[in-house]
């Protein structure tokens, strides 16, 4: 792993706080009388305040992980340990994949869900949700309902309602996925900028080495069947980041590449075993 | 489909019937219809005129709203909240769908004598008729609505820490409203066939009562009115209702 350790000594070491965020531990999850493992002892820290992304093909498990982070779903053994830094902060938002937002709210209500539920007040809320529908550029939109919006702007209006809801640890599964190229590009670039400005700890989900590598602070590449982690990597590039001007470095394909020659093996190794069970 | 298209389907629309009256009309007085059967448009107005101004036709007209109403708030309600209750609760609906697969088949017409028996021939009767209409369609769509809510709204509700009463008000009531609606749309026109039957057994007014004592004593024309009354009202009821389903589901309008 030579790579993994050049990368992480140009890594940000002021990020690596002592207590980590996270903190995964021999984290397991089997399904049914079957034995399929879908993760295999995931053991992993995670500092506050960095951009975690988890990396794999599809079937590796990593949705699975996500939703026993965020309290959705349990494990079949280990432990996640979540250190809190304010007891009064909820602990988690998800930003789900695919279409989440309420068809029944409208875009302002759908913003405010999570501070209602937790009965902030009405004139708080609403400035909350004013700030930051400014922010992604949606306030004009307030009274509209989903089904009148696009695709992208959907996805921005649960990107607010994560954001606005300001938990300790912003979990994201695949936000992007279902959007083309010019959309996932925008809202990469807004989300690095919101981020940017919040540094909460995020936990994020794809199946793009680009979208992992724009994005993250450090990488997990995982495999499938089982599930498990096969490698972390830092990524090393500063921020605030420019998607367009990051993604011309010599350096941005290199990892790029690399992560994808990991990634390969395990699509293949993946396949091989999928055929191997059909005959 | 051009502005054009659509108001020529309009004016066939309204054409159509006013044609077919005309024929009726035609064909009575010139002896090629049966007038004591099928007597003319004119008759019928004239007779509607009649009823309308004796006030006979309001008092009946009344009667049977009342009724309908009552009995829709009979059944309606408490079939609205054990179905929500039963879209949430698993248990709750393995009990109780077993009851309403069973009595469900059982046409609510046949019902009547035992209801008469029950509840005497007074107004509770009647109002209970329709209640028991009411009551199953708004049940049954009520539980596939909340069971068809999507998981994944379930899950937000759960992540944004949601307790069961805000999951309740916020996700399984919108989301299960298009089908409720439904339900209630149904409903109606159950409790209108209803009313009508048990007014013809046992009430002395009411559209049913009136449509029933014209037969007896064979007053045509104001058979023809109560029929056209009940028409209207049904076509009264589902442009309330369209309005109320618009008004109650804004997010279902195109943008």
């Amino acid at each position: 792993m030579a790579i993994a350790s050049t990368l992480s000594r140009q890594g940000r070491p002021e990020l690596v706080s002592s207590t980590p965020q996270l903190s995964l531990s021999g984290v397991s999850k089997y399904f049914g009388t079957s034995g399929f493992v879908a993760l295999d002892g995931i053991t992993m820290d995670i500092p506050q305040g960095q951009f975690f992304v988890i990396v794999g093909p599809s079937g590796c498990g990593k949705t699975t992980l996500l939703r026993i982070l965020a309290g959705l779903d349990t494990q079949s053994s280990g432990t996640v340990a979540v250190n809190r830094t304010d007891e009064k902060r909820p602990v988690n938002s998800m930003i789900f994949q695919g279409d989440s937002l309420f068809p029944w709210m409208t875009v302002f209500d759908n913003a405010a869900y999570g501070l209602r539920m937790r009965r902030v007040p009405e004139a708080q809320v609403s400035d909350t949700v004013h700030t930051w529908l400014e922010r992604i550029g949606l306030w004009r939109f307030r009274d509209r309902y989903p089904n009148q919006l696009s695709g992208g702007m959907r996805q921005r209006v649960s990107i607010v309602r994560a954001f606005a809801n300001d938990p300790e640890i912003l979990f994201m599964d695949e936000p992007f996925s279902a959007l083309d190229e010019q959309n996932k590009l925008l809202l990469h670039e807004e989300l690095l900028r919101i981020w940017e400005a919040t540094k909460k700890t995020v936990v994020f989900i794809t199946h793009s080495v680009d979208e992992a590598v724009t994005l993250g602070d450090r990488i997990m590449i995982m495999t499938a069947n089982p599930g498990r982690a096969k490698a972390v990597l830092e990524v090393p590039f500063p921020r605030p980041r420019n998607v367009l001007e990051l993604r011309q470095k010599p350096s941005y394909g290199d990892l790029v590449f690399h992560i994808w020659e990991q990634l390969r093996e395990e699509v293949q190794r993946a396949r091989q075993n999928a055929e191997g069970e059909k005959v | 489909m051009s502005a054009e298209v659509k108001g020529r389907d309009r004016v066939v629309g309204v054409v159509t019937p006013i044609v077919l009256l005309g024929l009726w009309e035609l064909a009575a007085q010139f002896g090629l219809l049966d007038a004591r059967f099928f007597p003319p448009p004119s008759a019928i107005v004239h007779q509607f005129a009649t009823l309308v101004a004796s006030g006979e036709l309001g008092a009946n007209v009344i009667a049977s709203l009342k009724r309908l109403a009552l009995g829709m708030l009979l059944g309606g309600v408490p079939a609205l909240f054990l179905g929500l209750a039963m879209g949430i609760s698993r248990p709750l609906r393995a009990a109780i769908d077993p009851l309403i697969s069973a009595t469900y088949p059982i046409p609510k017409s046949a019902i009547l004598p035992l209801v008469l028996l029950i509840f005497g021939l007074g107004e509770m009767s009647k109002v209970v008729m329709v209640a028991l209409g009411a009551f199953y369609p708004i049940i049954i769509n009520t539980v596939v609505g909340v069971a068809n809510i999507d998981k994944i709204y379930l899950d937000v509700g759960h992540n944004y820490r949601a307790s069961r009463w805000q999951v309740f008000r916020t996700i399984a009531l919108p989301g299960a409203l298009p089908s409720i609606m439904a339900g209630v749309k149904l409903a109606v026109g159950m409790g209108l066939i209803l009313i009508a039957i048990s007014e013809m057994v046992a009430a002395n007014d009411g559209i049913g009562y009136m449509i029933w004592n014209a037969w007896q004593v064979l007053t045509v024309d104001t058979m023809y009115v109560g029929l056209l009354v009940i028409a209207v009202l049904g076509f009264l009821f589902s442009i309330v209702l369209d309005e109320i389903e618009h008004r109650l589901i804004p997010w279902k309008r195109r943008a």
